[in-house]
């Protein structure tokens, strides 16, 4: 078990990197570079070669992604190609910030989603189940910045609880962007829940059907520990890999959310830096949201090995 | 029976699903069941007949989508429908205990084994909660596993089939029952293992006193356990009556052709098919529902459904004329010839086959590789023969069969056909041509047919591949096939998931046929279906045989089935051959041990054949490194040599070849000392 959980991270690691070189490669083919966008329409002659040679791009390309990607190993992003500014610094607080979306969503959604799917599961058919998935699915079809846009009326213009537009810098606390931290983690709860939900609704109805759940009943055990002792067990099992990509997705920056609501998170930074040809913060925040996704697999793998038996044993006995 | 009331009594017991048209369709029928304390009763029929919706129905439970229409169902006289569902809970996996068909499905994938028995213990005894691992390691031990300390800990998928269906005994035992309902106890487990599980299951209902409902399909199950028989047909009771006058003169036309419809050990003929199936709940019943395929129907049979009634020896049976059932007698159809001496068509070569690959680290480390999975295989098949390979579970067989298919790539030796073509190839690889002349038929037709696929489609493909057939033409040889495996054309438009299991194999059969095939593979191609339906695909192959000299290699776990079928048999055990020869030379001793122990645990459908338990059922999971493939179990073991020595091939008389270190006039005397005792 340890020696694939081993193998699993080598095998991350490789496709971070592949991640890095492809994201260079691209920002290479690129027409112009970061001095072409600092320096506009000054950008030719003697004034591009010194800004090239200032910001070293008139070294190798390969040159220049060691350094790079030996940067980027010690948290070392470089500089933003506009404000001269540390990306690390810029991006720190942005990832915080939607670490923080992300989270509030996530521990909203994922048990809202479990507990709304056990229960459709559990009722196939019947009231309770029709309710919440077609509920769940009304709630996803609804596109998200309509979704927020009907928020902020109904919260910020009618209510008034919230003020309707903020603009609360980054690196603020955080109890500063609470309105928009509740308004925005609310609409993503809607998007994400009705995977999660669906998912565990199917495998909830699987176990119930099962030989064992038959035989739980028939040995005497009583409805509700068959449900919990027998039968969640193992239709959870299958929602763990959903899950981890709905966290990864969460994680790796909403944009349309982060937009409407103006919230300082991740995704607008990418679509800023997208807008200012802001290449570096590109790069950086592409390799950020790669090594999440990776991560977050990694961590659903190895939670799948360490909760299903059959699993763990069934790789060990191959190798 | 006896004087005492029944522990379980069912009384015009009705149940039945809502269908399309929105009328209750019955599944059974009115059916009457009483058993004692310490009496054990089989239920019999072909699937679909309602036999495991009756066993669950006596603890008051049905199937989702099922109802109860009628009629009760009383356990120790409590009305197990009326009870409340606490009191329910109390009776079930307690005094009334249940012994599923697949053990690997019904244990809760991820509860240890010792969680699972406990769990019942607390359920069902009051004992002290300390008790229970001491408790649960003496119900292992009363079912005989091996090393209860190490199984408790272990997950279900860690056991063999035969462990998982023991702890479910011993589940079932933990709640100290007084009645117990097994539902195809032994129904996918090797021979050797049924025959342990039920010389098992005979001794503990003698013990306890429990009475016993026993469902099967299999009527030599039945003959082993039961002490009286109901035959179920489309969910009535047909014939009920003592086990010994059933099996032996049923008064019922059903009873009469199921059990000429299983192949016998003794006999070396094709058992006797029952044509068409068992009527489906939607159609209205008139007449007696057997009318349509029995051979003795008036229609008198056809106006009314036909009333249970003493018939002969304590039978009762639903039949009008009893007294012209025929004792079931084989049949002279198609039996095989002698072994053919047509020209060779296909042979392998010290193959050998391994699922493992060695890792980076193990190759550079140098470490010794596992033994091959299969080894050693010299076979040969001739035209118009059929040879059967036959062994238990991880013998080999099937990896034999796909390893000549191309489907897994052989690590060494040779698999050619007779005029030189390689077959040592993947599928991939092979010509068109080539893969035309070797066809394979899967067990499962299932999952070897596409659902999307019409039957016509499925049956063009083939033509279309190898003959460059379209349209009428195409069409026409589609039929014409069809015809040869007696479906006719009009099943051309249907879809798999329309038809019956036996239909859909016979569509694989004709799509095999299909290519104009020299050789075709035949992977357990009968033991998903029911013994009427076997036996005419069994008939069918026979027959295809005769008309085309198409050589089959005839894969199967069942020995009855291979001996009616084969002209020439091999017998293998672990991927190694352990004895080969003409069909009845192998079954004639002197025999392998192995080919002893597994004849001593063949079944037969006759109350005074029980089987011989030779050797331990232990699973082993991978071919010892030297010596004898059956080291380990063999009961006449010699000894170190049996470790360290590949043994010898050693001709018999009778032309057939046992890989032994025992000479072969020792091996005889040896087993007719066994038979004996």
């Amino acid at each position: 078990m340890y020696g694939l959980i081993a193998r699993r991270f080598a095998l991350g690691l490789v496709t971070v990197w592949l991640v890095s070189v492809i994201i260079f490669l691209g920002v290479e083919a690129l027409p112009g570079d970061a001095c072409t966008a600092i320096l506009e329409r000054d950008a030719h002659g003697e004034a591009l070669a010194a800004c090239r040679k200032a910001m070293g791009l008139d070294t190798p390309a390969l040159a220049r992604y060691a350094e790079w990607a030996a940067g980027v190993v010690q948290g070392d992003f470089g500089m933003s190609a506009g404000g001269q500014e540390s990306i690390a610094q810029m991006v720190g607080y942005r990832v915080r910030n939607s670490l923080l979306l992300a989270a509030g969503a996530l521990a909203v959604g994922i048990p809202l989603a479990i507990t709304l799917g056990v229960v459709a599961g559990l009722t196939r058919d019947r009231w309770p189940d029709l309710l919440f998935s077609t509920g769940v699915i009304l709630a996803m079809t609804i596109p998200e910045f309509v979704a927020a846009t009907v928020l902020i009326l109904v919260f910020a213009i009618w209510l008034g609880w919230v003020p309707a537009i903020v603009l609360t810098p980054a690196d603020a606390p955080p109890l500063e962007f609470f309105p928009e931290f509740i308004l925005a983690s609310t609409v993503l709860t809607m998007l994400m829940i009705a995977h999660v939900m669906r998912m565990i609704r199917a495998s909830v109805i699987e176990a119930m059907a099962s030989d064992y759940v038959q035989m739980a009943t028939l040995k005497g055990v009583p409805y509700w520990r068959i449900v919990f002792r027998h039968a969640l067990p193992n239709a959870l099992l299958p929602a763990i890999n959903v899950i981890a990509l709905t966290v990864a997705w969460l994680l790796g920056g909403v944009v349309v959310v982060e937009v409407v609501f103006n919230y300082p998170g991740l995704g607008r930074l990418l679509v800023d830096a997208i807008s200012d040809r802001d290449l570096p913060v590109v790069q950086a925040i592409t390799m950020i949201v790669a090594a999440t996704y990776v991560g977050v697999n990694l961590v659903a793998d190895i939670l799948s090995l360490a909760l299903n038996p059959r699993l763990r044993s069934h790789r060990a006995r191959q190798r | 029976m006896s004087a005492q009331p029944p522990l379980i009594d069912i009384s015009g017991l009705s149940v039945g699903f809502r269908g399309r048209s929105g009328a209750m369709l019955p599944v059974l029928h009115e059916v009457d069941l009483a058993v004692c304390r310490g009496e054990s009763v089989g239920i019999v029929g072909e699937s679909g007949s309602g036999k495991s919706t009756l066993a669950l129905a006596a603890m008051g439970y049905l199937r989702h989508g099922l109802a109860r229409l009628g009629g009760a169902a009383r356990f120790d006289g409590q009305d197990m429908f009326a009870l409340a569902p606490p009191a329910l809970a109390r009776i079930r996996g307690g005094k009334l205990g249940l012994i599923p068909q697949n053990s690997g499905q019904a244990l809760t994938p991820t509860q240890r084994i010792g969680t699972q028995i406990a769990e019942a213990l607390r359920l069902h005894c009051d004992h002290d909660p300390a008790t229970h691992r001491t408790r649960a390691r003496d119900l292992l031990a009363q079912v005989r596993l091996p090393d209860p300390d190490t199984i408790l800990r272990r997950y279900p998928h860690e056991l063999s089939g035969g462990q998982q269906q023991r702890v479910a005994i011993a589940m079932a035992l933990a709640g100290e029952p007084e009645a117990l309902l097994l539902d195809e106890p032994t129904t996918g487990l090797d021979v050797t293992t049924q025959a342990h599980i039920l010389a098992l299951l005979r001794g503990l209902a003698r013990e306890r006193d429990m009475a016993m409902v026993y469902v099967s399909h299999d009527l030599g199950v039945i003959a082993q356990v039961c002490d009286r028989v109901h035959v179920l047909y489309a969910g009535e009771t047909v014939l009920a009556g003592p086990a010994r006058s059933v099996l032996t003169a049923p008064s019922h036309p059903y009873a009469a052709a199921l059990l000429a419809a299983i192949p016998r050990l003794g006999a070396r003929t094709l058992p006797r098919a029952l044509d068409g199936r068992p009527p489906t709940p939607d159609i209205p019943r008139t007449g007696c529902a057997f009318a349509p395929r029995c051979a003795l129907a008036t229609d008198d049979c056809r106006a009314a459904p036909p009333p249970m009634a003493e018939t002969r020896d304590g039978q009762r049976a639903r039949c009008l004329y009893p007294e012209k059932v025929a004792s079931p007698a084989p049949s002279e159809s198609t039996a095989p010839g002698a072994a053919t001496d047509g020209p060779p068509l296909l042979s392998t070569r010290a193959l050998s086959v391994r699922y493992d690959s060695p890792g980076l680290l193990a190759r550079l480390r140098g470490t010794p590789r596992p033994p091959a999975t299969v080894e050693g295989i010299d076979l040969t098949l001739r035209h118009g023969e059929t040879l059967g390979l036959v062994g238990e579970s991880g013998s080999g067989k099937s990896t034999i069969l796909r390893a000549i298919a191309g489907l897994l790539p052989p690590a060494s030796g040779r698999i050619a056909l007779e005029d030189g073509t390689d077959l040592a190839t993947s599928a991939e690889r092979r010509r068109p041509e080539t893969l035309r002349r070797i066809q394979m038929i899967f067990q499962n037709p299932d999952e070897s047919l596409n659902p999307r696929q019409s039957v016509g489609d499925i049956l063009a493909q083939p033509l279309r591949l190898y003959f460059g057939l379209h349209g009428q033409p195409c069409h026409d040889r589609a039929a014409e096939l069809l015809e040869t495996v007696r479906l006719g054309a009009h099943y051309l438009d249907r879809l798999p998931g329309q038809l019956s299991g036996g239909e859909k194999q016979r569509v694989a059969v004709a799509r095999a046929f299909a290519a104009g095939p020299e050789a075709v593979l035949c992977d357990e191609i009968t033991s998903a279906l029911d013994v009427s339906v076997q036996a005419a695909v069994l008939e069918l192959l026979g027959d295809l045989k005769a008309r085309h000299g198409t050589g089959f290699i005839f894969v199967s776990h069942d020995l009855t089935v291979v001996r009616a079928l084969s002209d020439r048999v091999a017998v293998l055990y672990q991927g190694r051959i352990c004895e080969a020869g003409p069909t009845e030379a192998v079954f004639a001793p002197p025999h392998h041990p192995y080919t002893d122990v597994l004849l001593g645990a063949v079944l037969a459908p006759d109350p005074d054949h029980a089987p011989r338990l030779l050797a331990e059922d232990a699973v082993e999971l991978a071919p010892p490194a030297r010596g004898c493939p059956f080291q380990r179990r063999c009961p006449v073991k010699r000894g170190a040599i049996c470790e360290t020595d590949t043994p010898p091939a050693r001709q018999t008389a009778d032309g057939h070849v046992i890989h032994c270190h025992i000479p072969l006039d020792e091996l005889h005397a040896l087993e007719g000392k066994q038979a004996a005792s």
